[in-house]
């Protein structure tokens, strides 16, 4: 018996495939716009697949304008968003108005599309405290840049909706590298422990910064680390647009339940470097892999299954560019006209009340501005 | 009025903000059923039900998310950090977010959060329990810091830091829970954060100080008296922001300062303290201004407390010093 016991073996490669296995990627539409899984289909009109497209062809030439708006120095700090439209835009749109968005610094399109106003985000690129002054009942945090806080910041947002008794859910979104970060796994098991409505995004776009995501962990999958919290996880293509939204829609509708949170692995590709901070991918990514991804391109697939049905045209889609640059060339200009700001502008949103100490400094300030 | 104990004086504090505002919420590991690990969550959750009262589980940088996004829904949390020691572990939390939120909104968003901690030395806790860490806080832009060092300040204090718009960091002394009772008023009332309080008028020399050195600096006080020196104590109670004005008007008065902490020299809030002295008020100043503090080690080994936490002959030593300059 001792010496069976001896040469026994824990069955590793099994645990590990047993798990694996329960992490199937969710795909609706491939990369034809083809509809692969008519079961897992979403319940939604033309109208709103056409405004869904309509989202991501702006948001895709908001990027654009982004970059080169950056590159003209007329934005500040901006993080590329092309290639992950599906992820970002189609989750963001299985949301009502209620719940509430707790972006990283990657996830702009989304609270824009909450309500934020496009020279508001502008500003925030820029540096200015007005940008994220968000307008009163528009449901949105500033883009976090401490990777994993918003996670466990999501899980006490959540906590009060479910405490007021709300019929709402807080949204949050990380890429692949953060799942590393602590916050990240206390935030998904405090919402488990607590079965609070959150949804939990990971936009896996394969690399932070320079670092592939075979670096950042063993897991086969990133969903997977929900197990850990004892909350379901699922992939999915991130570059299906309809795949995305029906993972979040479901996510929401078992959340506003109270069956308690979701961790969603979307499986994406940023186009651009991390930042326009100076960051170069072809360091650290060939030319193949940009081809192999550019052909999972949301738009492209999108665009196919909506001309299949008679949904889009040329026209729309000019139109939708057309528009897009018009709102940011009127966006960049309000944003041109915003006040400097000030030391005193500062010092005043400190506080409720403001300290001696600072009401001292203010007056040596103020005196310095009116020179 | 009741004679209460400091740790009594902050149950009754926590119980009388549980009953004005619906929206304050306490919360931390163990706290709830289990009354705290100091009892000062005792029979909370029992009066108040879970919602109210609640335990999380064993996780500082969630419990300090858990308070931050709670704040977005228009609640007014009181987590408690079962030691402040394990801070490090919430850094991000407070220091980066939360003591920022109202800021980086324009003012949009605010995180009206009081964090109770205990911490201090001289009843041989394990590693990283007793350790002075004020002096991160204090240099955080966005947060208060709240030290009191009688039942009757606790209280005020408490239900001020509660009530407060923004972030307060309310540390407990752990020597002092339970080392005096004193009279406290049943019925709420509140003590301003940011004001220092005139423990015991003096004449020669300014003892300024705070926590348990409040204690250790008014034994000193009696001492020198013997001698004919009239010291002057003043407790921080808010070491930030610190009430220059009160500090200043003893100063003149007496010329000569000494500043009392606990912390390490290089931490704690005394260096910042000389420094405003020197910049308001080095014409009626007899003598530097000296401090008393721990040497710049780690905090001690349990068994070394004594001979490395700075006490009331310290004060003695460093006053006559002053007054001797």
């Amino acid at each position: 018996m001792a010496s069976k016991t001896k040469n026994a073996q824990f069955d590793a490669k099994k645990t590990l495939d047993t798990v694996e296995q329960q992490f199937e990627t969710l795909q609706i539409l491939n990369e034809e716009g083809e509809i692969v899984n008519e079961a897992a289909m979403p319940s939604l009109s033309d109208e709103q697949l056409q405004e869904l497209m309509r989202r991501m062809v702006y948001t895709r030439i908001l990027d654009q304008r982004s970059i080169s708006l950056n590159r003209q120095g007329r934005l500040g700090f901006y993080a590329p968003t092309a290639g992950q439209e599906a992820s970002q835009l189609a989750s963001q749109y299985a949301l009502e108005k209620e719940d509430f968005i707790l972006p990283g610094y990657r996830d702009v399109p989304q609270i824009i599309w909450h309500g934020l106003p496009l020279y508001q985000a502008f500003l925030w690129s820029r540096g200015h405290f007005e940008g994220m002054n968000v307008p009163e009942g528009v449901n949105v945090l500033h883009p976090q840049i401490i990777i994993g806080a918003q996670y466990v910041q999501t899980a006490g947002v959540a906590l009060g909706m479910q405490k007021r008794g709300q019929k709402s859910v807080a949204i949050t979104y990380t890429g692949d590298g953060g799942t590393s970060q602590g916050d990240f796994y206390e935030g998904i098991n405090f919402a488990g422990a607590f079965k609070s409505p959150a949804i939990f995004v990971i936009q896996n776009n394969q690399f932070a910064i320079s670092t592939p995501r075979e670096k950042q962990t063993a897991a086969k999958t990133l969903a997977q680390k929900a197990v850990a919290a004892g909350i379901p996880g699922v992939v999915v293509d991130g570059m299906d647009p309809l795949a995305v939204y029906k993972a979040t829609r479901d996510a929401r509708e078992r959340a506003v339940n109270g069956e308690g949170p979701t961790l969603i692995e979307t499986i994406t590709y940023r186009y651009g470097p991390h930042t326009m901070a100076g960051d170069d991918p072809t360091r650290y990514r060939t030319k193949d892999l940009d081809n192999e991804w550019e052909k999972k391109d949301p738009l492209v697939r999108f665009r196919k299954f909506l001309e299949n049905k008679g949904l889009w045209s040329e026209e729309q889609e000019t139109e939708v560019i057309e528009q897009a640059k018009e709102d940011i060339k009127e966006a960049i200009k309000k944003a041109d006209a915003a006040p400097k700001q000030k030391v005193t502008d500062l010092m005043s949103i400190m506080f409720d009340d403001m300290p001696d100490y600072l009401k001292e400094q203010y007056e040596v300030y103020k005196a310095k501005e009116s020179k | 009025m009741a004679q209460m104990t400091m740790i009594q004086a902050i149950t009754d504090a926590l119980r009388t903000e549980l009953r004005n505002d619906p929206n304050v919420l306490i919360f931390g590991e163990d706290v709830g059923v289990n009354g705290g690990v100091f009892r000062a969550t005792e029979g909370l959750q029992a009066e108040f039900g879970e919602d109210r009262v609640f335990d999380t589980p064993l996780a500082e940088s969630g419990i300090g998310g858990l308070a931050i996004g709670l704040a977005l829904q228009g609640y007014r949390p009181v987590p408690e950090i079962q030691f402040f020691g394990f801070v490090f572990e919430v850094m991000d939390s407070i220091a980066g977010q939360m003591a920022r939120m109202r800021y980086r909104s324009g003012g949009r968003y605010t995180s009206p959060v009081t964090i109770r901690s205990p911490f201090g030395g001289g009843v041989h806790t394990p590693d990283m329990h007793a350790d002075s860490l004020e002096g991160l806080m204090a240099q955080t832009p966005g947060v208060k810091v709240v030290i009191p060092s009688t039942p009757y300040d606790a209280k005020g204090l408490l239900i001020s830091s509660i009530r407060d718009n923004d972030t307060v960091i309310f540390l407990e002394h752990m020597k002092l829970y339970r080392s005096f009772r004193q009279e406290v008023p049943e019925e709420e009332y509140t003590i301003p954060l940011g004001k220092a309080d005139v423990k015991r008028e003096g004449n020669d020399v300014t003892i300024v100080t705070y926590g348990a050195m409040v204690h250790e600096s008014l034994k000193a006080a009696e001492e020198l008296e013997k001698e004919g020196h009239s010291a002057e104590v003043i407790d921080l109670r808010t070491v930030w922001p610190i009430d220059i004005e009160t500090i200043i008007a003893s100063v003149e008065k007496t010329g000569r300062v000494i500043v009392v902490q606990e912390a390490q020299k290089q931490a704690g809030v005394a260096a910042q303290i000389v420094a405003e002295i020197n910049d308001r008020a080095i014409l009626s100043l007899e003598a530097p201004v000296l401090r008393v503090a721990a040497p710049d080690t780690v905090f001690p080994f349990p068994q070394a407390e004594a001979v490395w936490l700075p006490n009331y002959k310290d004060v003695i030593e460093t006053a006559k010093k002053v007054l001797s300059f």
